[in-house]
């Protein structure tokens, strides 16, 4: 009975930018890093008219949520949720930290495996009539992403368009749409 | 990883949606997807704790005229005044509370406030197009604008968008996350449209199109219609593996 998906359209910016929005971290927050990157199309042109939406745990791994079974923990300047429309370039950028790792949900097959640490990112654009799911994880935690139980359903030559570059202000994490080393989607 | 070590977790699991609920994302008669689809198939992410939890987004984004896009500036906006409103559910029916609903829309030329439209029909320098209230304690959201209108766009032969508003809630979980377009009931302009047409089960499309509310229509003063928007359901603590049922 779900709602059907459609597309933002061209002129999404007018209902989901926000001046904080890039904001999933307040700017003074201790270790904020930056998550940039470019959203391009399957002809490798930037896209300019998407939003990226980011979601993720806390430097512990906790989430500021009721359904986390450890306790909702709030954990001031950090919403955990960061929006970015991108710029004619394509390029969006999110403030934010790097989360700790997430434990896994009881009864699964993997139960007591931890998850490494990730950001869960939505791209919604013009074109895309229903958004488009993936996730991006960080360059310094090679061992862990061994053992992640999400990384290990990615095709081992498709994994590297899920992990982030080191950069100056934080890290690099480019999104493909379509074509050419082309990001793994996530159905969710 | 003290944190993580010795916890089992139960997490609530969201039904997945039924096929034809939503729009293939490779749609050939909406031009603009065939550069943006990915080509790879999508893996499967059985939901985790990330998943399952996401934004609650409140009071602190919301300002007190911004449920009523016909108050935003000095002037009255042109076009037929309209109220929108409905409800925010999930698939079990319950109401979505204090949740963040966010909307944009053309003016009653069918023009939007935006740089790159070029559309030749007039700005109105009293509307924006931009809303955002929240849902009460039963899900209920309300809005005060224009009626949309419908305008040309270059994606086939003659092609028109039908009247309608874009809608963004998040629900409670990342699962939750939905962005859809409200239609307006009997818009002769649907048979011709690839986006609203994009969704292959034809009731599921019919829950685009909003119900005229003669009952919330304000004498002298506003039409009305009726959205309700649902998100997907989800059974509170599931203690199986979610992969077995995939």
């Amino acid at each position: 009975m779900s709602t059907p998906s459609q597309t933002v359209g061209p002129y999404l910016a007018l209902g989901l930018e926000w001046t904080d929005g890039p904001d999933a971290v307040a700017p003074s927050m201790p270790d904020a890093v930056w998550l940039r990157g470019t959203v391009r199309d399957g002809a490798g042109e930037p896209v300019p008219d998407a939003v990226v939406e980011t979601w993720q745990a806390d430097a512990d791994g906790r989430f500021n949520h009721p359904a986390d079974p450890r306790g909702a923990v709030a954990v001031p300047g950090f919403r955990g949720f960061g929006r970015c429309t991108t710029n004619a370039e394509g390029d969006y950028g999110v403030r934010t930290v790097v989360p700790g790792a997430v434990p896994a949900e009881v009864g699964s097959t993997e139960q007591g495996q931890a998850q490494a640490p990730h950001i869960d990112i939505s791209v919604l654009a013009r074109g895309l009539l229903h958004r488009v799911v993936t996730r991006v994880y960080f360059p310094e935690h090679t061992d862990q992403h061994q053992s992640d139980p999400v990384l290990r359903t990615v095709p081992q030559d498709r994994r590297a368009t899920l992990i982030a570059e080191r950069t100056q202000d934080g890290y690099r994490f480019d999104i493909r749409l379509q074509g050419e080393r082309e990001t793994v989607f996530f159905d969710v | 990883m003290s944190t993580t070590e010795g916890h089992r977790l139960a997490l609530p699991r969201y039904h997945r949606d039924p096929p034809g609920t939503h729009p293939p994302l490779d749609s050939p008669a909406y031009g603009s997807t065939a550069l943006r689809h990915p080509k790879q198939p999508l893996v499967v992410l059985p939901h985790r704790l990330t998943e399952v939890t996401g934004p609650l987004l409140g009071p602190g984004r919301i300002g007190p005229l911004d449920n009523d896009l016909t108050r935003q500036h000095p002037g009255e906006p042109h076009g037929q005044r309209i109220i929108v409103h409905g409800r925010l559910l999930d698939g079990n029916g319950e109401p979505v509370r204090d949740s963040l609903v966010e909307l944009w829309q053309a003016n009653a030329a069918g023009r939007y406030k935006h740089v790159r439209d070029r559309w030749p029909a007039p700005v109105d320098p009293n509307f924006d197009g931009t809303g955002r209230t929240l849902t009460d304690s039963e899900g209920r959201y309300e809005f005060t604008t224009i009626k949309p209108g419908a305008y040309p766009w270059q994606n086939h032969d003659n092609a028109w968008r039908p009247a309608h508003i874009h809608f963004s809630v998040f629900g409670t979980a990342f699962t939750q996350r939905l962005v859809t377009q409200m239609y307006f009931p009997d818009d002769p302009l649907f048979a011709q449209d690839p986006i609203f047409n994009s969704v292959p089960d034809p009731k599921a499309r019919q829950r685009m199109i909003s119900r005229f509310d003669l009952d919330r229509t304000q004498p002298n003063w506003a039409l009305a219609f009726e959205f309700d928007i649902v998100l997907r359901g989800n059974d509170s603590s599931v203690f199986e593996d979610e992969e077995e049922d995939e």
